[in-house]
Order: structure tokens, then sequence, then C-alpha cells
């Protein structure tokens, strides 16, 4: 073979170094899949990479809050009013922590055991002030975050499962099916399904012991579950879009021409090839949901004291707004610690969107 | 144009039917009436309320008794059209029943007292969001890449990110406890609804920019634009005659979603500023299982936000005849 090989290359007028010489060449230049290219697109985009490193940061003190020497987001120092914050450089930090918090997991006690075994009782003071039952607003909104965050990602990522399969199928199948799909998901859409999330959660709280004790599903689950159960139209509807334009493509005809079955070119070749778009729709629904708890919570069928979220926090401050006094501090740190964090979360939606699918730059 | 309507009104009644059969048998499911109290009623006075409320039936009879007009007392079925001495005279005529909890009103005196007060403040609400989000997004695409654009497209995001009732909490500091102009909350004058419709109005005029920019800086790209400007037309005219039509296009079908998020965004706006309106009585009654008021709410807004998108659907084909109305 390799002299045949070597032959032909005679042939064609090139000297026998000359193959191995183009060969180590060739092999010189890498490929560009499409996640690189789109990568280095988004680190070129200041914005973007700027919010993606921010969220980085933000979520790594998340989930690192049970180490750091905060005050317990719970304990309470009854004071006659919220006190101001203390500035960093007049006041740094204070002893007096004492270790209390709702049920934690077991890696989240490993931390506090590690936080305490590093620090003892040190805590550092009153940075963005107290709130009216003496919890340290600072504490609250990290600790806030990690509920916010994974009820906002649990939440995206059940509506990704429901709103790809769905519309993938749909797509996919396309015919009477698909219209009687889709027709569904327009009538669905057309109900304002607060007031359906509202009743259900109602509904759900009346049975919530049995569901704790039988099935081990908690409020927050349920939680998950719901809004899931709510965002996954729009997902729905894009991929359906991709994939009916992808459905005829040779490697599908391919596919199916070498028997693979239904679910396996769904799932393995067309899934696959409408991520990019996924994932674009995802960073804008992690905002929506982290949004829609709020709104939840500050209704009281959210998030439940004694544990804490963003939402929780800004219902807080705004029931402290009154004209006796201004407790600014209340209002204005819950509000932007989710400000920074959900405009974050949009700027990366934007730039992966550009960075995906260049075609689309400059829309919004 | 006709068979369009028609197609709509017959998904409307599907839709309809659906969320009232669903919601209907989910309330009934669930355990714990509307009359379950701290205290313990006896048990003749408990039977005489269930029987007053026909809760004493077999859930289908109640079924078709909230349903429709038809006289199901103990005679049977065939008799039509509901009788004076019979408190439920149906949904199909639009009678939703009287309230579980507030004995001495109907649903719909409830809601006709509520009604135009949500409604003038999501007017006010919509309105506001229209013209800032109109204003800022054309001057944002008019001077593209300037100062001024990069300051009102970060507003815009941040507008989107974050939620009513902060926004309503740092209004209130501002314009009423640190420069005192409006009232804190309440329902009354014109002035009371300037803050609530402002904080409700916000995230959808940041969104309406967003669009508005979008659109502009599409349509401005085209040759129709460059040859109105070349046949010497003053820039204003180009702008407010010639761009504004096609670019305002994406605005008109988002009016739909903006008008169901206004009314939901209600919800928590009437709660911080104590306005007694339709959303704050959807939340109570839902909480206090009042299965009636519930109901009747949210039929009320499923219309709303039907209707509305079918309003909103058929303008757009005015503005933009290239669209065919079978295709949406």
């Amino acid at each position: 073979m390799a002299d045949q090989a070597t032959k032909k290359m005679g042939d064609w007028g090139l000297g026998a170094g000359e193959l191995e010489r183009i060969l180590s060449e060739a092999a010189k230049h890498k490929g560009e899949s499409l996640w690189q290219d789109a990568w280095r697109r988004l680190k070129a985009n200041r914005t973007a990479w700027c919010s993606l490193c921010f969220l980085a940061l933000f979520t790594s003190v998340a989930f690192l809050a049970p180490l750091l020497p905060l005050p317990s987001p719970v304990s309470l120092d009854l004071q006659i009013e919220p006190q101001p914050p203390v500035a960093p450089w007049s006041q740094f930090g204070r002893g007096g922590f004492s270790p209390e918090y709702w049920e934690l997991s077991g890696l989240d006690q490993a931390m506090v055991r590690g936080r305490v075994a590093i620090f003892d009782d040190w805590q550092t003071a009153a940075w963005l002030g107290t709130d009216a039952k003496g919890r340290d607003i600072l504490s609250r909104i990290v600790w806030g975050s990690r509920t916010s965050m994974l009820v906002a990602l649990a939440a995206a990522l059940c509506s990704l499962a429901i709103g790809v399969t769905y519309g993938a199928l749909a797509g996919y199948l396309g015919g009477a099916v698909d219209n009687l799909m889709m027709r569904i998901v327009d009538v669905l859409y057309s109900i304002p399904f607060i007031f359906v999330v509202i009743f259900l959660i109602t509904i759900v709280n009346e049975y919530r012991t049995e569901l704790e004790d039988h099935y081990g599903i908690n409020r927050e689950v349920i939680f998950y579950l719901v809004i899931g159960a709510i965002y996954w139209l729009t997902m729905a509807r894009v991929v359906r879009g991709q994939v009916l334009s992808l459905r005829h493509a040779e490697f599908i005809d391919a596919a199916r021409q070498l028997g693979a079955s239904t679910a396996r070119i769904v799932f393995v070749h067309l899934v696959p090839n409408v991520l990019s778009i996924v994932i674009v729709y995802l960073t804008l629904t992690i905002p929506a949901v982290m949004l829609f708890e709020a709104f939840l919570s500050f209704l009281g069928l959210g998030i439940e004291p004694p544990k804490v979220s963003w939402g929780l926090l800004a219902v807080d401050g705004s029931e402290m707004v009154n004209p006796v006094r201004i407790y600014w501090w209340l209002v204005v740190f819950p509000a932007a610690a989710m400000g920074a964090t959900l405009l974050a979360l949009n700027l990366v939606g934007d730039g992966l969107r550009d960075a995906l699918d260049p075609k689309l730059r400059g829309q919004s | 144009m006709l068979r369009f309507l028609v197609r709509r009104l017959m998904w409307f009644a599907i839709t309809l039917w659906v969320v009232v059969t669903i919601s209907f048998f989910l309330m009934r499911g669930v355990r714990g009436g509307p009359f379950d109290g701290e205290r313990v009623l006896n048990p003749a006075i408990e039977r005489n309320i269930q029987a007053r409320y026909h809760l004493d039936w077999p859930q289908w009879k109640q079924y078709l008794q909230y349903i429709g007009p038809f006289n199901l007392d103990e005679q049977g079925l065939e008799v039509f059209g509901g009788d004076a001495s019979d408190p439920f005279s149906g949904v199909l005529v639009g009678d939703f029943g009287p309230s579980f909890k507030y004995r001495d009103f109907t649903v719909n005196d409830i809601i006709g007292q509520s009604l135009p007060i949500s409604a003038s403040l999501g007017i006010i609400a919509l309105l506001w969001a229209l013209l800032l989000g109109l204003s800022t997004g054309i001057a944002s695409a008019l001077w593209r890449g300037s100062r001024t654009d990069v300051v009102l497209r970060l507003a815009a995001t941040g507008g989107i990110a974050l939620p009513n009732f902060t926004v309503a909490g740092m209004m209130v500091i501002l314009f009423v406890f640190l420069m005192p102009l409006l009232p804190v909350a309440g329902y009354g004058t014109w002035r009371h609804l300037v803050l609530p419709g402002f904080a409700l109005g916000a995230p959808f005029a940041a969104y309406i920019s967003r669009l508005t920019r979008t659109g502009m800086l599409e349509v401005l790209s085209h040759d129709y634009i460059r040859t109105a400007h070349a046949k010497g037309l003053p820039r204003h005219t180009v702008i407010l005659r010639h761009a504004i039509r096609g670019g305002l296009l994406p605005v008109v079908s988002y009016l739909g979603p903006a008008t169901a998020g206004i009314l939901t965004g209600s919800l928590v706006i009437e709660r911080i500023f104590a306005i007694p309106g339709t959303g704050s009585h959807f939340v109570n009654s839902a909480l206090n299982r009042d299965y009636t008021l519930a109901m009747g709410v949210t039929i009320l807004y499923t219309v709303l936000v039907f209707t509305l998108n079918a309003l909103v659907d058929l303008i757009y084909t005015v503005l933009d005849p290239r669209i065919l109305l079978e295709e949406s």
C-alpha cells in the first residue's frame, strides 16, 4: 500500500520526502470545532466575558458560603431597629459567631465544620447592615444566592428536558402529530400561567406532609417541577423550528436508511445539532426563573423562612419601606445583587448567541 | 379574515373549557373546604351552608351547574334556564356565582368593583411603557454607538433584570420619602396611580426599548430609506413617516405578551400599593379557597389575554400586509 502511494505521488511529480512533509504540515493545523470557534468569539466579546467571569466568581462564592467567615444568616440579634452598614475599614470583624443554620446537607455541614476550625468564632462585621431582626444582610445575600441559583438552575434544566424532547419529537415526526403538538403549545401559551401556578402551589401545600413523608419530595422540588413545566413552551417552539429544518438533511436520511430508531435519530443525531440555540435559551430562561421565584416568594408561595432567597430578601426590604425611617440598605443591596446577577446572565446569553450564531449578531 | 376569526374563536372556546374544567376539578378535589375555620361548626349549620352552595351534590352535578344555565334541582336535568331562587345561573351566561368568602357578594359584584381599578392601572402602565420604550428605543437607534446609546441600552437591560417590586421600593424611597411628591399607597386620585403605573410598566418599557432599537436599525438600513433621503426629504419626515412604520412591527407583536405580563405583574404591585384591584383579590381568593372567586378571575384574565392577542394579530396585518392571517 505504502509503495503504491509513493509510486502515485511520484507520478504526480512529488518526491518521496514530499508526502511526509505535507502530512506533517497538515498535522500542525488543527481543525477548529464549532465550540472552540464560539469560545474564541465569546472571549473576544469584552462585555460577555466580564459577565461570565463575574458569574463564575459569584457562583463560587455562593458554593463556598459555609466556608466563609460570614455571620450566620439566621441567628437573631434583637435590636430596636435595623443597623446601618459598617464600613470594613472602620470595623473589619468581630467575634461571637454561632453556627446556626437551617437543616444543611452533609457537604455543607462539613464546610461549616471547616469554617469553625479555620476562623473559630471570628466573623465579618455587618458591612451591609442588618435587617429588622438583627440578621446580617451580606450573609443573607450570599446564602440567598445559593437558594436562588439552585432553584433557577434546576427549574431551567427541567424546562430544558421537557422542551427539547417535546420540540424535537414534534419537529421530527411532522405532519398531523406536529400540528396537534404545536396546537397544544399554542393553547397553553394563551393561558395566564401565574394563576395556574398559584393554584397548583396552594393545592400542593395541602398535601405537603404526605409528599414529604412518602416520596421525599419537599416544597422546593415541587417548585422546580412546576416552574419547569411552564417555561418549556418557548424552548419547545425553538427546538421544533430547528429540527424542522434539519429533518430532511442527508445525515438524517442516512441514519434512517441504516435502520436507526426514532428515539435514536432524535436524541443522538438531532438534539446535538440544536444544542447551540438551546444553550442560548437556557441562559435567558435562568434569569426569567429567578424573577419568577422572587415573584412567588413575594406572594408567600415560594421559598419559606428560615431559608432565605433573593426573593424573600427583596420582600423583607420592601416591607420595611416606611415613612418613619428609611432603611435604604434593606432595599438597595439585595436589589443590587439580584440586578447584577440577572444583568450578567442576560449579557452572557446575548454574547453566547452572537458567538454561536454570527448571523444573528446585533439583533436582540 | 372571517375564517381567521372563526378559527380563533373555536380554539378560544376549547382553551376556556379546558381551563374551567381542570381548575374546577382541581379545586374541588383538594382537601379542605372554603368553610373550614378555627371554629368547628355545628353539623346542622354546616349541612345548611353546604346545601346552599350545592357542595353536597356529586361533583359532575356541581360542574354542570357551574358551567351552564341548567336548572339541576331534584326534579332532574330536563329543565333549561336558571330560576331566580337558584344562586347559580352559569358561566356560559357570564354568571360566576356567589363568592364563598365574601358571603354577601357575588363574584360578578367583586369583579365589577375591582376591574375598573385594575384596568386603569394597567392602561397607565402600558401607555407609560410604550412612551418611554419607544422614545428611548428610537433615540438609541438614531444615535447608534454614541454614549447615549450605551447608557440607554444598559438601562434597558437593567430594567429587564430587576423585579418590579424592587423598582417599586426604590421609587417609593425616592419620590415619597426623599422628595415628598406622591402618596405612599391607596387608591383615589390620579396621583395614587403614578408610582404603581411606573413600577408596573418599567420592565416592559425596557423590553420595548430593545425591540424598537433593533427594529429601527434593521429598517434604517433598507434601500427605501436611502431613497427617501436621496429625494431630499427632511430627516424627521424620513424617520416619522417611513422608518417608524416598519420599525415598530416587532413592538406591535410584543403588545399581546406585554399586556398579559402587566396583568400578572399587577398581582404584586396592587399588593404593595394597597390598591383594591382584581389581582389582589385573586391571590387572597386562592389562599382562602374561595373557589368561585378564584375561578372567576382566572376565566376573566384568560379571556382578556386571548382577546388582546387576537386584536394584536389583526393590527399586525393592517401594518404589514405581507403577513397572512392564516399562517399565524
